[in-house]
């Protein structure tokens, strides 16, 4: 406990420390605001221009979040038909590597041909974005199902369905959880390109234009809206994580809650 | 009286039906389980590997059968083969009067390592057959919470786990452990109990408590038990027939009936017939292994 308070405090104090650093040596070197503003400049920026940011960030922080959610519904299912036999595992593998090392902001102008500007292409790259490791981690968590557990399912004659909602999900819930922090993230990142090639409105359109016109502490506001917004998302599924695959952590928390 | 203590507490739970746990009939002919000139080969070509070779081998009904023999003979596919886990090569695997896996057996299965789910309390971990198995399995939402949560608890108790129901597996002892995977495996009254090597990993007094507490709930429901084991004194302290196998290729090469009384005894591990027993299948056993010439000495 002692511990563990520590090191929030230092974690805590490195953050603050990087800002304060930061602060310190835009002063000290007199960096104009067009080059690097100071953190300070970005807060007053936020607060002042609140009002114009918040629509844009509900907008990013809504693609996101459909995205995302498409993202799971399909890479879970996904993930459980490549993890669920050996065979799918090998034959499907290859594609999937393919898709995944496409470069995503390519994809977005194809996005943009089908179905227009907006929040459509948005959502979709932040899908394409978060879905790949989502697949490969529960595959990958079903596809090493521990045999032993298989089999005394199986001498039960339970059915497959039975064996992977009893063993394989369950048992690949850790691996579930490991990607969907990476996974949140990624979709940010998916919106943010997304809307910064094609859209008017979010997060990504407003640095755009806000780098258009040299508003740098605007630009620099928005990436902190989106840092916020990911470090809230991430804080939200890790502590989903623990609640539901605590076993796997052997946390005696998790036993008592 | 641990026996009858368990039958009461499973007399308020168990169906109307006629139930394994009454002695049964004794059966002349068909035999339960029944290997007819079963072989299994595993691999290819050169790769090839002979774990079984034409075997036969007969149960009754409510027996208990121990299969002893060197590593690698074949024991645990004979189990296996006999819960429909592998499918002969060659021969044929009857259970209940058909083909394996045609006719609906409850089968019960503890195996070396516990394999409880980690993500479980002791007590879902050991309700999961009665989440699988039918008839248990309609009754499961509805009873999930009263009949078979009791059941299970009273099962808990009667293998000295009362009051770690709701632990997690991974925070309990190894022979503990143990003891909830037999819980499992006896949870949905198997009529077939296949144990493979249930007690191998344990310590010589968690292992000599467990066997006796096997016996007695044996004794008390007298499913039909196959156990593999390599250690002969658990063979003749807990079964009623021991067969001995060969390895490469994998066969019976011998049955030995033992007919010491029941309920047995540690202390009868120590008369000079019991020993004598487990002194004539270790000299079998060390026959059999080609390479061993210090056996003969």
């Amino acid at each position: 406990m002692n511990t563990q308070l520590r090191r929030r405090i230092a974690s805590a104090a490195l953050i603050i420390g990087f800002f304060v650093a930061w602060e310190l040596l835009c002063r000290m070197f007199g960096i104009k605001d067009i080059v690097l503003p100071r953190p300070s400049e970005i807060l007053i920026t936020l607060w002042i221009r609140l009002p114009a940011i918040m629509p844009h960030a509900a907008q990013t922080l809504y693609a996101t979040l459909v995205g995302f959610a498409l993202g799971i519904v399909f890479g879970v299912l996904l993930g459980a038909l490549v993890g669920s036999s050996r065979l799918a595992y090998d034959v499907a593998y290859p594609l999937l590597i393919g898709f995944s090392s496409i470069p995503k902001v390519a994809v977005v102008p194809i996005f943009v041909l089908w179905f227009g500007a907006g929040t459509v292409p948005a959502v979709l790259t932040a899908m394409i974005l978060c879905i790949f490791p989502i697949v490969v981690n529960v595959a990958t968590g079903l596809a090493t199902t521990e045999p032993e557990l298989e089999d005394v399912m199986r001498a039960l004659k339970a059915s497959k369905l039975d064996i992977l909602v009893n063993v394989g999900l369950p048992r690949a819930m850790p691996y579930f959880f490991a990607s969907l922090k990476v996974a949140v993230t990624q979709a940010f990142v998916g919106t943010v390109i997304a809307e910064t090639v094609a859209s008017n409105r979010g997060i990504g359109n407003l640095m755009m234009i806000a780098s258009s016109s040299f508003d740098v502490p605007l630009v620099f506001a928005g990436l902190l809206v989106l840092a916020v917004l990911g470090v809230g998302l991430y804080v939200i599924f890790s502590f989903i994580e623990v609640r539901v695959t605590g076993w796997a952590l052997r946390k005696d928390e998790f036993a008592l809650g | 009286m641990m026996s009858t203590a368990f039958d009461v507490s499973f007399a308020a739970v168990r169906p109307a039906k006629p139930t394994l746990s009454s002695p049964p009939e004794p059966s002349h002919g068909d035999a339960f389980v029944k290997l007819e000139k079963v072989a299994l080969t595993y691999g290819r070509d050169e790769h090839r590997v002979h774990a079984l070779d034409a075997t036969d081998l007969s149960i009754e009904k409510g027996d208990f059968v121990a299969l002893v023999g060197p590593s690698g003979c074949g024991k645990s596919t004979i189990l296996k083969l006999v819960t429909g886990l592998l499918h002969a090569t060659r021969g044929y695997v009857f259970v209940g009067g058909r083909e394996v896996g045609a006719e609906p057996i409850r089968v019960g299965m503890a195996f070396q390592n516990p394999t409880l789910l980690p993500w479980l309390k002791l007590r879902e971990n050991v309700m999961l057959p009665l989440k699988i198995v039918p008839p248990f399995r309609q009754d499961y939402r509805a009873k999930r919470k009263t009949e078979f949560r009791d059941r299970i608890e009273a099962l808990l108790e009667q293998v000295g786990l009362k009051g770690f129901s709701d632990k997690y597996p991974w925070q309990l002892s190894g022979g503990m452990l143990q003891r909830a995977s037999l819980c499992r495996a006896l949870v949905h009254e198997p009529q077939l109990l296949m144990l493979d090597e249930p007690f191998g990993a344990l310590d010589q007094f968690t292992r000599e408590e467990l066997w006796s507490i096997m016996q007695s709930l044996w004794m008390a429901r007298r499913p039909t038990v196959l156990l593999v084991t390599h250690d002969l004194k658990e063979a003749t302290y807990l079964a009623n027939r021991i067969c001995v196998m060969q390895a490469r290729p994998g066969r019976i090469i011998s049955e030995s009936i033992v007919s010491f009384p029941r309920p047995r005894t540690i202390a009868m591990s120590y008369d000079p017939e019991f020993a004598a027993l487990t002194q004539r299948l270790r000299e079998l056993i060390f026959d059999t292994r080609p390479s061993t010439t210090e056996a003969q000495q």
